[in-house]
């Protein structure tokens, strides 16, 4: 170790690995449906797609968690956001394909991608 | 690439291992290769999370979710239910975290609520095995900020201006100590610390060791820098395994990390570590009994004057600090001395770990900011004495400590207010104590461990302590006197004013403690031949209510003597002469008729 800058780079680089274990009252929490319906609609490579874009954009402050059956099993695959000081917007019959605009305009801009919502599906 | 999702840390301390954590780390590895999650889900071994009564303990990431008491076949549930499906195991998720709606906020739990984790501040949240880890949580950053932006006098008024004392027992202000050996001039100067834990009832020193050894090697590099010493030892008693390993396995990444060793961040300043092993005398706790041992001699104890400061480790100048004393030491430099100043009382600074135990039903390691009463401590994060037994009395400090009744169970808790109340801070060991414990009885089993671990360099301490155990032998045997009990009270002072170490001078605390607040016990013992709670076998009896007693003969069925006699359906009767007072008879009854005293 040669200098200050030098341990505070490998911090940064560490901090990776530890970050999904803070305490977290803000953040961003994407809530994918993981029930039987949901995984057989196509929920896992919609997760990992969710992974992915995060690890790509390296966000910080935001947590991929599943769920259980919402009960809306012809809607799925159903993911949920949780933004800080949002409503819960609700996505639906999602797939890997869409996972990158949402991560970019909803969760990193704050603009949610009504499409793609419960609420297009006129419900 | 990997994408991990999910952490799932598995306590690796010594209490959970006992209970067969590494056994649950296997399977979780191989339930999640069954069900394709090894990828997202990564297992991580960690210190302890303090609750170790409720152990093995798997906490969740990102949920957060705290699963206590997981058996190995409760893996396969967790993994295919929460891990693969996002349903946390409500049926293992500890239960006062479950709430009608949903699962609390471990923080919001009794447990953890009044805590303050500052020397504790990394265990259970990081691997102790991989420095990257420590680092990624502000690690190394205080030896970093020390060695290039501070000089060593600043490190020193840094750390007295925090009001930081020593933890291991003495409560002696940590930064005087540093700035006596930084004014001793000489080339050669060494840092130890003292991982010696003699109190059996503390385990707090094992758990920072096991949970987070990075933080006392970071301190004691910054304590080096400080007084102007290159090569540090850490003096720590070979029973402990886990910790002795992670140490060394800590030590050679810090070295490999270049943040131990040679011209340590390009400053010039060298720092070595090495670790000295004991073999568990509680003498080798004292500071120069600790140093002559790891000189390679005898661990005996030796007269102060002169003070370690000015000659100690081979006549060096050396400062000995504790365990916690070390883990408190990277938070101040980080955050600051006011920081630190701004927790605890006007004369005790910061936090305090005490380790729970005795009549209490969150066993476990606790950390409070100074100044917290003794009844939040029982009441609120233990969780109260079990079975609605009473509480009686806590016993801090232990062999050298002394107790504190339940009439001051609001006492706050400091050194100055434990010391005016007759018990001490000691290492931290507090031992919770119901109506089913006879104090007289406690204070012999102390006394039997200080004759035991008594170095005998001094007659005082070997020779003295035997005599105390012997008259208050005498007295749980029923053949004390009044003068007896007098003979013990002046006894006491002789050792503590006479005895060479600290060993002698609080020996007889136990004794004295008890004398003061339970002195009618002691009448009780020795005029009315009677032990108030029941526990000196040879004062107590046992005999049948006859109102009570339907004649059922269950007991004297039990009896493993043949001391109870009577006729079915008539009153039985105990023969005095043959019981040995096991209690079987008492457990037995399903009227209450038999009956103690």
């Amino acid at each position: 170790m040669k200098s200050l800058a030098e341990l505070q780079a490998l911090k940064q680089k560490a901090i990776e690995n530890v970050n999904l274990r803070k305490e977290r009252e803000d953040g961003t929490r994407v809530v994918v449906g993981m029930a039987t319906c949901g995984i057989a609609a196509g929920a896992r490579p919609v997760m990992t797609a969710f992974l992915e874009e995060i690890n790509k954009r390296k966000l910080q402050n935001v947590v991929v968690e599943q769920t259980g059956c919402i009960g809306l099993c012809r809607l799925e695959p159903i993911v949920e956001i949780y933004a800080p000081g949002q409503d819960k917007v609700t996505y639906i019959k999602m797939t890997p394909e869409k996972v990158a605009r949402i991560v970019s305009e909803h969760i990193v801009n704050g603009q949610v991608v009504s499409e793609y919502t419960i609420g297009a599906a006129g419900m | 690439m990997e994408l991990v999702r999910s952490h799932v840390l598995i306590c690796g301390g010594t209490g959970c291992t006992s209970s067969g954590s590494q056994t649950l780390m296997d399977e979780f590895e191989a339930k999640l290769e069954e069900n394709g999650l090894s990828k997202e889900v990564k297992v991580i071994k960690t210190g302890c999370f303090g609750l170790c009564a409720l152990g093995p303990i798997v906490v969740v990431y990102p949920e957060g979710s705290f699963y206590s008491r997981v058996q190995k076949e409760d893996v396969e549930e967790i993994v295919k239910e929460h891990l693969l499906k996002g349903r946390i195991v409500k049926r293992l998720v500890y239960d006062e975290t479950v709430e009608d709606d949903g699962i609390k906020s471990l923080n919001d739990v009794n447990f953890y609520k009044k805590q303050q984790r500052v020397a504790l501040r990394n265990c259970g949240v990081i691997n102790p095995e991989n420095i990257e880890e420590y680092i990624a949580v502000d690690g190394y950053q205080a030896l970093g900020k020390v060695l290039t932006e501070m000089t060593p006098a600043e490190v020193i008024d840094t750390v007295k201006k925090s009001g930081l004392r020593g933890r291991g027992g003495g409560g002696f202000p940590t930064g005087t100590k540093w700035d006596f050996a930084s004014k001793s001039v000489n080339e050669q100067k060494y840092v130890c610390c003292n991982a010696d834990e003699g109190d059996p009832g503390a385990f707090m020193d094992r758990s920072v060791l096991e949970g987070d050894p990075h933080s006392v090697l970071e301190a004691m590099a910054i304590a080096g820098y400080a007084i102007g010493a290159n090569q540090g030892y850490i003096y720590i008693r070979a029973e402990y395994p886990i910790a002795v390993k992670r140490l060394q396995i800590a030590i050679d990444q810090a070295k490999e990390y270049g943040l131990l060793g040679k011209n340590i961040f390009d400053t010039g300043f060298d720092f070595d570590i090495e670790i000295r092993l004991g073999a568990g005398a509680f003498v080798c706790g004292e500071e120069t009994a600790l140093m002559t041992s790891i000189e390679g001699h005898r661990g005996e104890p030796r007269p102060r004057p002169p003070f370690p400061a000015v000659k100690g480790l081979w006549e060096k100048p050396t400062i000995l600090n504790n365990v916690e004393t070390y883990a408190n030491i990277p938070v101040i430099i980080n955050r600051g001395a006011d920081w630190f100043a701004s927790i605890g009382t006007e004369k005790s600074k910061g936090t305090k770990v005490f380790a729970l135990g005795g009549k209490i039903n969150n066993t476990g390691l606790v950390e409070i900011p100074m100044g917290t009463t003794l009844r939040e401590i029982v009441e609120e994060i233990g969780g109260g004495v079990p079975n609605g037994k009473k509480f009686k009395a806590a016993q801090t400090g232990g062999p050298s400590g002394g107790c504190i009744p339940a009439s001051l169970i609001d006492t706050p808790i400091d050194y100055d207010s434990l010391i005016s109340i007759g018990s001490m801070m000691g290492s931290g060991g507090l031992i919770v104590m119901d109506e089913d414990n006879c104090m007289v009885d406690i204070a012999k089993f102390f006394l039997e461990f200080t004759v035991d671990e008594s170095c005998g360099k001094c007659t005082p301490c070997r020779i003295g302590t035997r005599r105390l155990l012997e008259i208050l032998d005498k007295i749980t045997k029923g053949n004390g006197t009044l003068e007896d009990i007098d003979r013990l009270e002046a006894l006491c002072y002789h050792i503590k004013n006479a005895s060479l170490c600290g060993l002698g001078q609080t020996a007889p605390n136990p004794v004295l403690s008890t004398l003061r607040y339970f002195r009618d016990e002691y009448i009780a013992h020795v005029v009315d031949k009677k032990c108030p709670a029941g526990v000196c076998k040879a004062l107590t009896r046992y005999s049948i209510d006859a109102e009570k007693c339907k004649g059922c003969s269950a007991c004297s069925r039990k009896c493993p003597v043949g001391a109870i006699s009577g006729e079915i359906k008539k009153p039985f009767v105990i023969d005095a002469s043959k019981c040995v007072k096991c209690g079987v008879c008492m457990e037995t009854c399903k009227f209450g008729a038999v009956v103690k005293g």
